[in-house]
């Protein structure tokens, strides 16, 4: 136990080779400050095009420019609750300490965009439809999901032993995944206020070029930033699982450790 | 391109510039937030292994 989680005796197969929370670490220190300027920077760009130079909806006004962070964050709630899923999978089946760790780090990234997600929302829903909020199946499903994000934070820390929490967590995870499609034709299926999707319709997307583009920069940005922020905290996971490890080394050699802090 | 009504954004101001301040405001507040996280693992890790010297090997953290 020296806090490096080994792959498996005996079983060197191709998942448990990249996992590999060493090669995770060098992997992951070399990329994240790209991701982090990549993410930074196209956000930045994204968001002052949308608020300055994207022309003013003819029907909506300035109040369209609340779409520019409104959408992104929703894509990033909704992609962010997928990549928790696979990861709560991927640690259900192979139980892999690196997936587990990543799972841990995404649910509170996509809690706080789908925060965002409800809140710009909410602030554009007030002048456009005049209601802050309606119990309607595209805003009460995203409100599902901010409260399965908040579970699975909430059930990720409520053992003592952090290892233990992965696996109901994960299961949370998995069966909160059927949320996502509901979300997403939620639009279709039930009559809603809220308008069906324009940038992701089959065939030509359903809003002008001069809206799409800055829209999408800020999307990607806001893509990086969700995996540099991932990143980063799935480090942090790592190194935290090495320092209960060496904790628990030094519990179990109280003698030992005395003596070479002494020595 | 920025001109007097600009702040006023047609009359959404109350809207708009809330939705900006509040989506940077929270996606700022959890970067420093996993920041701290990261910094202060790396120094646990650092600090316990400095404390037991021969299990200074596997460097994986930064």
């Amino acid at each position: 136990m020296d806090g490096t989680p080994a792959p498996i005796p005996g079983r060197g197969n191709a998942l448990h080779r990249f996992a590999n929370p060493g090669r995770f670490m060098r992997f992951s220190g070399a990329v994240l400050p790209w991701l982090a300027l990549a993410g930074l920077s196209l956000s930045v760009i994204g968001l002052g095009w949308g608020l300055v130079l994207a022309p003013r909806d003819w029907q909506q006004g300035d109040t369209v420019r609340i779409m520019f962070i409104h959408v992104p964050a929703a894509w990033m709630a909704m992609g962010g609750y997928v990549g928790l899923a696979i990861a709560s999978f991927v640690g259900l089946v192979w139980r892999h300490p690196l997936a587990d760790i990543s799972a841990r780090g995404i649910a509170p990234i996509g809690a706080v965009f789908t925060a965002i997600c409800l809140i710009t929302g909410s602030l554009w829903g007030k002048p456009m439809w005049g209601t802050w909020w309606v119990w309607d199946a595209r805003l009460t499903s995203v409100l599902v999901l901010f409260f399965l994000y908040l579970g699975h934070i909430a059930l990720s820390n409520a053992f003592d032993d952090i290892e233990r929490a992965a696996r109901p967590a994960a299961i949370l995870a998995l069966i909160g995944a059927v949320n996502v499609p509901i979300i997403k034709f939620s639009v279709d299926w039930w009559n809603t206020l809220h308008q069906p999707a324009s940038v992701t319709r089959i065939g030509a997307p359903g809003i002008h070029v001069d809206i799409l583009q800055p829209l999408l920069v800020t999307a990607m940005g806001f893509l990086f930033v969700f995996a540099a922020l991932a990143l980063l905290r799935t480090r942090a996971g790592i190194l935290e699982r090495r320092a209960r490890a060496l904790m628990a080394a030094r519990a179990a050699e109280p003698a030992a450790a005395a003596a070479t802090v002494t020595a | 391109m920025i001109d007097s009504g600009f702040w006023a954004m047609g009359g959404h101001a109350a809207y708009v510039w809330p939705s900006y301040a509040i989506g940077v405001g929270l996606i700022v507040a959890l970067a420093v937030a996993s920041w701290r996280g990261y910094i202060a693992a790396r120094d646990d890790v650092a600090r316990l292994e400095a404390e037991s010297p021969r299990r200074r090997r596997g460097q994986q953290g930064s």
